[in-house]
């Protein structure tokens, strides 16, 4: 059995762990040993916290022995004690090295864990490291990562997505039993379809953003990737609610309100389906599985055809609104107070030459992308005029749910492509977002499950997307979604 | 929009990046690009839409003004953290020449 311990959910494990059937250092082992045996080919982590999690899965052991921390109506509050977890490297923890997949932060040991991370580790999870990802966030592809590109565990010569790809390498390779993880565009979404995991973006401001590394203040979310839609569940229960220090956060808490969802209506967006540069195999996949769901007997879903008329405008929206926003917040970022600074005479120049070196070359576009967005002369141009179109972007969905209770759509036009494929194209780059931008933009909860694998044997995702702060339903309908073929 | 070496040196001097001539030449490429794409914006109507800034609905959202108090050992690793430092005091290079 221990062999195969890494491959456990979350909820297997907690059963597990509550019959006594086997420790958590011996999760724990089985995690670290599948990390060693496979992170030099994935490279799915920056940093392995091996001494800390044996210590971690020590004391998650003596307290399951002492304290019966499983008994009665406290089980619910330990879910998580004694389960091994990693957490994208742009999230902070305390006592680990956070660099956000950036030089510029290659010493930094935080010395607070976000809000989402606190609420994890007082149930009792067990720190395995932090997971390579883009720098601070920025693309589809893991390549922008200081640290190497992550490789895709179904392909080798492919990448993992991105930006969470160590995330979602790390738990489709059974390196740990869950990741948490960030997206402000489809970091989470993306990256989960290519790998054939579950990745869940809440609505904004229903998990803190206290203590991620921040990108785009307005879109940041924290999130979920695991190996099933249950564990998203139980993580979301656990991570959600109002946060005193995030003034965005709302207090609801409804994770799991909706009871049946017989009758729903499903709305299918044309325009996700007839995008320019859409792979034929994932759009066969993915109608094939909204089929399935149809024709699921329990269910009585009704699938409705309905248009987002303004899907095309999220993306040049997203690449205004964040560089705007990253621009801004990638200013703390000096080399003077933490982090890696760099040797100079005078301070504009300490600034400019660890900015220079500490920085991979797609931070740095981003920053100028914002810096000349923001600048006087061009904020009505461009920011003011994309946080208008957002708006409109917002109307767009508000109005289709009117017709409909929840939306199917593909997370990616294609499934992954090649490393160093897209690299010197930044547009095409930044189109790969072109079905996770629009829910990002507009603060929807979405979700991607796997839907299938093409015949190469690549995963792709089915994207769940629905109205603001409806995680319920998205989770509902996805636990449906996984388990129709 | 096409930008040139002197708007991108400019870009760059406000962002406080130093750039060689390469990436100089390569952001001013690849800028032009992006902003030309984001260019289609344009053909939306715009006119009387009111600007997303947040999109929670929140307003006015407050708590009391305490301090807490930070705990020794969190102080002792922020300071754990500065890249050069004397005593416990954060060192940085000086703010004001001679020349300025």
């Amino acid at each position: 059995m221990s062999s195969a311990l890494n491959k456990l959910t979350i909820q297997q494990a907690h059963d597990g762990l509550k019959k006594k059937e086997f420790s958590s250092v011996e999760l724990t082992k089985a995690c670290l040993a599948r990390i060693k045996k496979r992170n030099s080919e994935l490279n799915a982590f920056i940093t392995v916290c091996e001494e800390l999690a044996l210590d971690e899965a020590k004391k998650a052991d003596e307290m399951i022995k002492k304290k019966k921390p499983f008994d009665g109506s406290r089980s619910k509050q330990k879910m998580l004690l004694g389960i091994p977890f990693c957490v994208k490297d742009a999230i902070c923890v305390a006592g680990a090295r956070s660099t956000g997949a950036a030089k510029i932060l290659d010493n930094y040991i935080p010395p607070f864990d976000a809000t989402a991370i606190k609420k994890i580790r007082e149930q009792g999870a067990v720190l395995l490291g932090k997971n390579n990802c883009d720098a601070f966030g920025h693309g589809p592809s893991n390549e922008n990562s200081m640290y190497g590109p992550v490789k895709n565990p179904y392909d080798l010569t492919k990448v993992a997505g991105g930006s969470c790809g160590g995330s979602a390498a790390a738990v489709a390779d059974n390196m740990c039993i869950f990741s948490i993880a960030e997206d402000t565009g489809g970091s989470i979404r993306q990256p989960a379809s290519f790998c054939g995991v579950v990745g869940l973006r809440p609505s904004y401001g229903r998990n803190s953003r206290y203590g991620i590394m921040p990108m785009a203040s307005s879109l940041d979310t924290v999130g979920p990737m695991t190996k099933t839609v249950e564990d998203a569940a139980i993580l979301m229960e656990i991570m959600a609610g109002r946060d005193e220090r995030d003034a965005t956060t709302v207090g609801d808490k409804s994770i799991k309100s909706v009871k049946s969802i017989k009758n729903l209506r499903v709305g299918v967006p044309r325009e996700y389906f007839e995008s320019e540069g859409m792979d034929k195999e994932v759009k066969k996949i993915v109608e094939k599985k909204i089929k399935s769901v149809e024709t699921h007997r329990n269910a009585s879903i009704k699938i409705i055809d309905v248009s987002l008329p303004m899907t095309k405008y999220a993306i040049p929206v997203y690449y205004i609104i964040v560089p705007s926003e990253d621009s801004s917040n990638l200013g703390r970022l000096d080399g003077i107070r933490y982090g890696v600074r760099a040797e100079a005479d005078n301070l504009y120049d300490v600034y400019a030459k660890s900015r220079a070196v500490g920085f991979p070359e797609e931070v740095k576009r981003r920053i100028m992308i914002g810096t000349y967005a923001l600048s006087a002369g061009y904020y009505d141009a461009y920011y003011r005029k994309a946080q208008k179109v957002r708006t409109l972007i917002i109307q767009d969905f508000n109005r289709v749910f009117e017709q409909v209770d929840i939306l199917l759509t593909p997370v990616s036009p294609f499934p992954a492509f090649g490393i160093g494929e897209k690299k010197d194209d930044v547009l095409a780059m930044y189109l790969a977002d072109v079905f996770v931008g629009p829910a990002a933009v507009a603060g929807l909860p979405a979700i991607s499950v796997p839907a299938g694998k093409t015949k190469a044997g690549l995963p792709v995702g089915l994207q769940i997307i629905g109205p603001r702060l409806r995680e319920d339903l998205v989770l509902k309908f996805a636990s449906l979604c996984e388990k129709t073929k | 929009m096409k930008l040139d070496i002197k708007q991108i040196e400019e870009i760059a001097r406000l962002a406080r990046l130093e750039l060689n001539e390469k990436e100089k030449k390569m952001y001013a490429e690849q800028l032009s690009v992006v902003l030309d794409y984001v260019e289609m914006l344009n053909e939306v109507n715009t006119d009387g839409v009111e600007e997303t800034c947040q999109v929670t609905g929140l307003e006015d959202v407050v708590r009391s003004d305490k301090v807490e108090e930070c705990p020794p050992d969190v102080e002792e690793k922020i300071i754990g953290n500065f890249p050069e430092k004397l005593g416990n005091l954060l060192k940085v290079r000086a703010v004001f020449s001679e020349e300025t």
